[in-house]
């Protein structure tokens, strides 16, 4: 799940002071903000919407053993195959074990978060086949030897002048700084590698358990290609992406496509179920999905399995002041922002993500616009209890707040200790009543702010100096 | 026996007893003007948010608990000049409790009563103009727990357009968060420092010379950002607008 072998606090610092990443970063998130907001209100009842996109989540996570049999029934009796795998390792070893078996040496590949999570161009690209990312952001990143730094934008980070010039050096399309003549520029090179590749592998959005179909949402047409033109489509895909019926299907695409981008509908919309059959002039011969768990079952039944309704449309990171502030590479996760911040810890263990919990200031804009209204401040509150349980708190913290906590409940003390405070601050803020420094740890305050002198008299004396008048 | 109604306790929060007593006198102010006999229970200290958000349950249900009975002590409605705090003794308490059954009646019923200031004006007493005196330009802005909290996003601007002597003034990002979130400006300090930074470069964009909340704790870090950086504003709970009477002679 590692994309960085940097601290937390270096990736941020470095993040914090990339000029580039901010214009990047403030251009895209603030776009997709109005146009979600603009998107979601031309629904009628936008709010009813969300509420019957929640409850299909919440239903089909409460019965997924039985949804995901349906679904794999369903699959197979449509000629697919479908596959199972436990963690990131048997995930690739059964893409490769297909790989091997149709003799494949090329590999067009589609956008697929699932894939980053298990690590799987690294194994194809050891295993010596070649493999290029399709849709056009992967494919900019994948150029530059990146991760993507956001769920449905994975170049976000760059802005369109960085692109233009990545472009330019490595494929050779002439400088741009036109949207649409990179689109252009890349179609043209890609169309070469679709009609030579053996293999193609994508995502999932959503897997419709009554029909076995798999639905592939995008924008530029590279999913079709990638999913139709190769002999062998593989379709990887969490166990938890499940809706039961085309019906809810429905209901997901809507607020899918208004809280990603900003669209009432993606532009392509392609439902696969099973293989090319006889007669048909298009698709893969064989048609594979691989059922990824690699930790979701563990979340399932824990107070954080809210997290699996999620349906990745990167509308609580687009909204995040913290993400707008660093980026997703400071996450140094496969996933970023809030959802992010509590599914990476999920998945992958809070001994190995101890900060991302606490990289949140619980403002609540992520749950304020999340479709299926994930509660993501209450389950990052549940993990950060979960941190503190496991001793990842800065001593300080172990120490001040068990005191905190014991003053707090015992009022005569604590308003000896206000008196205390006051004497300390009004010395140390001097005739500007403003403290400028402190030493580690509370120097995190004054680096950014200075910290005021108490007030000369607390209010519980005003108030009872008020009470003796009367 | 009183009309129950006309009685509210404060709760007035750690912020106001050391930081800004001010805002609190300006809360009693404002409720007896409009005939509420505001009762002090002196016992009070802090709710125990700083705990609670830094994942501290164990430190924060004690809290808690002592808050819960320092507030039984009589049935009248609490008001809080804090949008995170009455958030906090509104939808934390209970969640925090959850597994005392001692405790969590008690806590949701005081939940049931507890209001933040501007929202107990506009929408239990019913007025959105309970005058008030201020000058200068002026912009609000909205703290997170109190909007997304508590869903109070009207009622703090609509008792603002009232006050006598202040233009306000609209301040882009006015919902965005200025980066505070108790320990997080201090463990995560430089992520909150460039949201703190970029909440003050709205506020002097928008030209006004004093930012009006309704949460010392977002209104201590505004303040405190703006003394860092030498920014010529200052900050200003809305309770000490609507508390102040226009002087005499002006209408
Ligand atoms: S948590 Fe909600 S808002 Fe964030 S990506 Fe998932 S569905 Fe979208």
């Amino acid at each position: 799940m590692h994309t960085s072998n940097v601290t937390f606090h270096e990736r941020v610092e470095r993040a914090l002071h990339d000029d580039q990443l901010h214009v990047a970063l403030q251009r895209a998130t603030g776009r997709f903000t109005t146009l979600r907001a603009t998107a979601l209100a031309s629904l009628a009842d936008p709010d009813a919407v969300r509420d019957r996109a929640r409850l299909i989540r919440a239903h089909t996570l409460n019965q997924l053993d039985r949804y995901l049999t349906q679904f794999a029934e369903q699959v197979e009796a449509a000629g697919g195959t479908v596959h199972w795998a436990p963690d990131a390792a048997a995930c690739n070893r059964i893409v490769l074990e297909i790989a091997r078996r149709h003799g494949a040496q090329r590999v067009v590949k589609g956008k697929s978060m699932v894939s980053e999570e298990t690590e799987l161009n690294r194994d194809l690209l050891a295993a010596g086949l070649e493999v290029i990312e399709s849709d056009l952001g992967e494919r900019i990143i994948q150029l530059v030897g990146e991760h993507p730094s956001h769920i449905i934008v994975p170049a976000v980070h760059k802005t369109k002048e960085e692109i233009g010039r990545i472009l330019h050096d490595k494929l050779g399309i002439p400088l741009t700084t036109v949207p649409e003549e990179m689109t252009a520029g890349v179609r043209e090179s890609l169309r070469h590698d679709f009609l030579r590749a053996d293999l193609g592998i994508s995502g999932v959005n959503f897997g419709v358990a009554a029909t076995g179909t798999v639905a592939l949402v995008e924008n530029e047409g590279n999913g079709r290609l990638t999913t139709t033109a190769p002999r062998v489509h593989i379709a990887l895909m969490g166990i938890e992406r499940l809706v039961p019926t085309l019906d809810d299907l429905g209901v997901m695409l809507q607020v899918l496509a208004r809280s990603a981008t900003g669209q009432k509908l993606t532009v392509y919309n392609n439902l696969i179920t099973g293989p090319r059959r006889p007669g048909e002039p298009d698709g893969p011969d064989e048609f594979h999905v691989v059922l990824v768990d690699n930790g979701r079952s563990r979340v399932l039944g824990t107070e954080v399995a809210e997290i699996l309704y999620c349906i990745r449309c990167g509308a609580c990171l687009n909204a995040c002041p913290v993400y707008q502030q660093m980026g997703g590479h400071a996450y140094g996760s496969v996933y970023a922002g809030p959802v992010g911040a509590v599914l990476t810890p999920a998945l992958g263990g809070i001994d190995a993500w101890p900060e991302l919990p606490h990289a949140s200031s619980l403002c609540g804009a992520c749950r304020e616009v999340c479709p299926v209204r994930i509660n993501i401040p209450r389950l990052l509150l549940a993990q950060r209890v979960e941190t503190q349980v496991a001793g990842h708190s800065p001593w300080w913290l172990k120490v001040g707040l068990p005191i905190y906590s014991w003053l707090v409940v015992r009022p005569n003390l604590f308003r000896w200790a206000v008196r205390l405070g006051g004497f300390g601050t009004r010395l140390l803020g001097g005739r500007e009543r403003a403290i400028r420094w402190l030493p580690p740890p509370l120097s995190g305050w004054t680096d950014h702010r200075t910290f005021p002198a108490f007030a000369p008299k607390p209010f519980s004396r005003i108030m009872q100096e008020r009470r003796q008048r009367s | 026996m009183p009309n129950p109604i006309r009685r509210v306790q404060l709760f007035a929060t750690c912020l106001v007893e050391t930081i800004r007593p001010q805002a609190g006198l300006a809360v009693v102010t404002v409720l007896e003007r409009l005939g509420y006999e505001v009762e002090y229970p002196t016992a009070q200290t802090c709710c125990g948010q700083p705990a609670f958000n830094g994942g501290a349950w164990g430190e924060a249900a004690p809290m808690a608990r002592f808050t819960v009975d320092v507030l039984s002590k009589s049935d009248a409605p609490v008001v809080v000049p804090s949008g995170s705090c009455a958030d906090m003794i509104v939808h934390h308490y209970p969640e925090l409790l959850v597994d005392d059954p001692v405790y969590l009646p008690r806590a949701q019923a005081l939940a049931a009563r507890t209001y933040e200031f501007a929202q107990f004006l506009v929408d239990v007493v019913g007025l959105k103009d309970v005058g008030g005196s201020g000058q200068g330009a002026v912009t609000y802005h909205a703290s997170c727990h109190l909007l997304r909290g508590l869903g109070v996003r009207s009622q703090p601007r609509a008792l603002l357009s009232h006050v006598a002597g202040v233009e306000v003034r609209e301040l882009d990002g006015a919902e965005e968060c200025c980066g505070f979130g108790g320990l997080f400006a201090v463990k995560m300090s430089d992520i909150s420092g460039a949201m703190l930074k970029t909440k003050l470069d709205h506020v002097i964009a928008s030209g006004a010379q004093t930012v009006v909340g309704c949460d010392i704790s977002c209104l201590m870090h505004i303040e405190g950002g703006a003394r860092k950086r030498g920014l010529p504003v200052t900050v200003c709970h809305l309770a000490e607008l609507l508390a102040a009477q226009p002087p005499a002679g002006v209408a």
